[in-house]
């Protein structure tokens, strides 16, 4: 009954976004302006329905009706209730049931925060939107039905996949599917300004916060999946080059770009074409990056669904939405005229210059992705590209880029000044020079990746201070007047340099994982002990524990330094009956200024358990880094939604005209 | 000019999507395996333990077998060993198991917990019988003829329906040669 529900909620939303799209296309022909008001209320009632189906979804799950065919395959009675929920989404039907919901989520949003203004604009957007729910409900109904029945259903479910079942999982999909999604709204508001033949700084100042939005939600996704990553896989990894992790990567980076290229769009009226198509290229790489997992052309391990009816069908939408969208875009994008002109040195051509490295980077880790792909399509031979790839072109690439953020954030528009801005960094590049030479010579190891990353993190951490001080007159007027202007500050300076901070912070932790990590391992009895760094780890005692739906070996260590215990761990080796599988739960000691990461294997009889120690300095820096350039991107979404509203100062937007093509 | 150079996305999307549609058609699980129809490589590999006995090509000489890719490491090997543990127990066919890339002593620790269906088991710690064969993952399954020559190939787990529809009728067919 409940599946029917929900099957029939579903079918309803196909409908009305399949007619809502074909309606508001129909009726901006025609100019009717009622059009508008349905494009609203049509948005509004698609979210409410997939929101119906997946509520209905969630309690097939939480009942555990094992009649229905998803519950059965994926889930158990003796699963905990919170993954019970969790296991919504952690299948094929449940997950796709989430982007659905997720894309009405935006459609609604859209709907419900959307003035009055740029009517049009909104209602083609809302018209394209709609076209691409109709075409991802589809998908649900003709080959991804959540609501299949299986009759008679089994005494119980087949259980979640174990590596699965992790508090991680309860928060990463979604995040990262309202990071993916959330590029669904730009990409239709560029299609909408490509139809309309028209764009300027006012479509940019809508945008960026929908821009921005996704960009925080991507950004918090990855780093949780990273995350999973480093506490689940039991070897301390937070970032493989795998590549569902490329997939996500690379909308990141064309969104990173995106949303500086709308900020000169906004200030400077130029760069429209590229912009336009950074829209259109994030929201076609996130479509590409979640599908593409799913359809067998790329087998990793993150792949739970292989499946060539599935990949088929999908594949069908990429081409029509991607290759329809970039057919558009060769067609009307030639009617954007840019009206700013460029100099040599002003913010916005560093801007330029981060437009043109993040593409560059993306377009690598694109080749590194899908080259063996192509290998394997044009010859019989398999090649693999890792991590050795991207460390020696990727990383130097971004780590130059980086060099520029402070002196881009503090140059001028249109017309900068190189040298005043370089003398007010030289103390920022004397403290980088200093700390990269100091962690020389502490880091016993001779990398020069070490220093390099040390020092980047504390020239771009240091130059968004200054560049902060200088903003508020620090030194130069007395304290409290200071304090006046850091207060009348807009948001979207705050945002972006919390933001740059957090990516000094990310850099500096990505150096010390990286750089200065350190393992060992060694089979152990009860009893024995190893050493690592100065730090001596003994093995205390093994015990068998039951869980709730595993068995498992626990084994208790203590870590000492000089005879005084720095912490006690337990690991853990898990096995899961039901699918026969088995997980390990690393033992992690967390500090500020790194983490004891201890794991334990199978048993050997003569030799005892093989402990494997591994020790990731400044690992939980990577977390709050992280969060910090998350919270940059709120700040600025705070600030350009209150512009959105029309609250404070906006300059009157340069409007460009449509001209006829010659 | 400058209008073209606006269809180049476009462009460069369709050839990717011409090479997706090719990948797409192949289905990865089933990799022609060189191996087909050629006698076995020449092998003889130690037990995965002290006194138990290896494995070498001449045992699979005589009769229609199975011959299974594992490893301890392979967390779909373990869901796939229930199914080997029942064919070994109808006694149908001989199994016979390469421990691939293992730690030594983990693949026999390994056998002690879950059982043991196989009727000679050979380490291969390095991998080399492994890429003789052609081996892209584990569990791969191979049906051997009485001659000892490779007639099947199956990539990934062998479970009841793959028993059932896939490798019987296969060793049905070559009894009767």
């Amino acid at each position: 009954m409940i599946a029917e529900l929900g099957q029939f909620a579903l079918i309803l939303a196909f409908v009305v976004a399949l007619f809502q799209s074909v309606a508001i296309f129909a009726g901006l022909r025609t100019g009717d302006a009622v059009v508008h008001g349905f494009a609203r209320t049509g948005a509004i009632a698609q979210f409410v329905l997939v929101l119906a189906a997946f509520a209905c979804l969630t309690w097939l799950f939480a009942v555990s009706d094992f009649t229905a065919l998803v519950v059965a395959e994926n889930s158990h009675t003796d699963k905990p209730m919170l993954y019970k929920l969790t296991g919504v989404w952690g299948n094929h039907e449940g997950s796709m049931l989430l982007w659905a919901l997720i894309l009405t989520g935006y459609t609604g949003a859209l709907a419900w925060s959307a003035k009055p203004v740029e009517a049009r604009l909104i209602s083609l957007t809302f018209a394209v939107q709609s076209l691409i729910t109709a075409a991802f409900t589809a998908f649900l109904l003709f080959t991804s039905n959540p609501f299949a029945r299986l009759w008679p259903g089994p005494e119980n479910g087949q259980d979640l996949n174990p590596l699965l079942q992790d508090p991680g999982l309860a928060s990463h999909p979604p995040m990262l599917y309202a990071g993916y999604v959330g590029f669904s709204i730009t990409f239709s508001f560029a299609l909408a300004a490509l139809i309309d033949g028209r764009v300027d700084a006012r479509w940019a100042r809508i945008v960026r916060p929908w821009a921005l939005a996704a960009w925080t939600f991507l950004t918090i996704g990855i780093a949780l999946g990273a995350s999973w990553a480093y506490y689940e896989l039991g070897w301390g990894g937070w970032w493989a080059w795998d590549p569902v992790e490329n997939a996500s990567l690379m909308p990141w980076l064309a969104g990173t770009a995106f949303i500086h290229s709308l900020r000169v769009m906004e200030k400077r009226d130029t760069l429209k074409a590229w912009t336009i198509l950074l829209a259109l290229l994030t929201f076609a790489l996130s479509m590409a990056g979640a599908f593409l997992v799913r359809s067998g052309v790329l087998t990793s391990v993150h792949a739970f669904a292989v499946d060539p009816e599935r990949g088929v069908f999908i594949l069908a939408i990429l081409v029509a939405l991607i290759g329809g969208s970039l057919l558009i875009y060769g067609l009307r994008a030639g009617l954007l005229k840019p009206t700013g002109v460029f100099s040599g040195i002003s913010r916005e051509s560093t801007l330029l210059v981060n437009n043109l490295v993040l593409a560059a980077a993306c377009g690598l880790v694109f080749f590194g992705t899908f080259y063996p792909l192509f290998i394997t399509t044009v010859s019989d031979e398999t090649i693999t590209i890792g991590a050795p790839f991207y460390n020696n072109t990727f990383n130097p690439m971004l780590g130059a880029l980086l060099v520029l953020v402070p002196v881009s954030g503090m140059l001028a528009w249109k017309r900068g000044r190189l040298m005043p801005v370089l003398k007010d960094l030289a103390p920022a590049a004397l403290a980088a020079l200093a700390g990269g030479v100091a962690a020389f010579w502490i880091a016993d190891r001779g990398l020069v990746a070490g220093a390099l990353g040390t020092g980047l993190a504390i020239w771009i951490a240091l130059g968004v201070l200054i560049d902060l001080a200088k903003r508020f007159k620090l030194f130069q007027i007395e304290f409290r007047a200071s304090l006046a202007r850091a207060a009348r500050l807009p948001l979207g300076i705050w945002g972006m340099a919390v933001a740059h901070f957090g990516l000094a912070v990310v850099v500096f932790a990505i150096t010390g994982v990286s750089a200065w990590k350190q393992e060992t391992s060694a089979f152990l009895m009860p009893g024995q002990h190893l050493d690592i760094r100065q730090l001596t780890l003994t093995l205390d005692d093994v015990e068998q524990v039951e869980g709730a739906n595993y068995v498992a070996e626990r084994g208790y260590l203590t870590a000492r330094r000089d005879q005084q215990v720095v912490s006690n761990l337990v690991a853990e080796r898990r096995h899961y009956p039901v699918r026969g599988m088995a997980t390990t739960e690393s033992a992690i000691h967390a500090r500020l200024t790194g983490d004891i990461y201890v794991t334990i294997g199978q048993p050997n009889p003569e030799r005892g358990w093989p402990v494997f120690v591994y020790i990731y300095p400044f690992a939980i820096w990577l977390w709050i880094g992280s969060a910090i350039l998350g919270l940059g991107g709120l700040l600025s979404i705070a600030d350009q939604g209150r512009r959105a509203l029309g609250v404070g100062r906006s300059p009157v937007p340069i409007r460009a005209k449509p001209e006829v093509a010659e | 000019m400058n209008r073209v150079f606006l269809f180049l996305p476009l462009v460069i999307f369709l050839v990717m999507g011409l090479y997706f549609g090719l990948g797409l058609r192949q289905d990865p699980s089933a990799i022609p395996s060189q191996q087909i129809d050629r006698p076995l490589p020449e092998f003889d590999l130690p037990g995965i333990a002290d006194g138990e006995p290896g494995l070498s090509s001449a045992d699979l000489v005589g009769q229609v077998s199975l011959l299974n890719v594992f490893g301890s490491w392979c967390p779909p090997c373990a869901i796939e060993h229930p199914m080997l543990m029942q064919i070994s127990r109808s006694g149908r066919v001989p199994i016979y198991g390469v421990d691939w890339r293992d730690r030594p002593g983990d693949g026999a620790a390994w056998l002690a917990r879950h059982g043991n269906p196989f009727a000679r088991v050979g380490d291969d710690p390095q991998g080399r019988l492994a890429i003789d064969l052609g081996i892209t993952g584990a569990p791969e399954t191979f049906v051997i003829d009485q001659e000892g020559r490779v007639r099947f190939h199956h990539v990934g787990i062998v479970d009841e329906t793959v028993w059932r529809d896939t490798l019987l009728p296969v060793i049905v067919a070559l009894e009767a040669e």
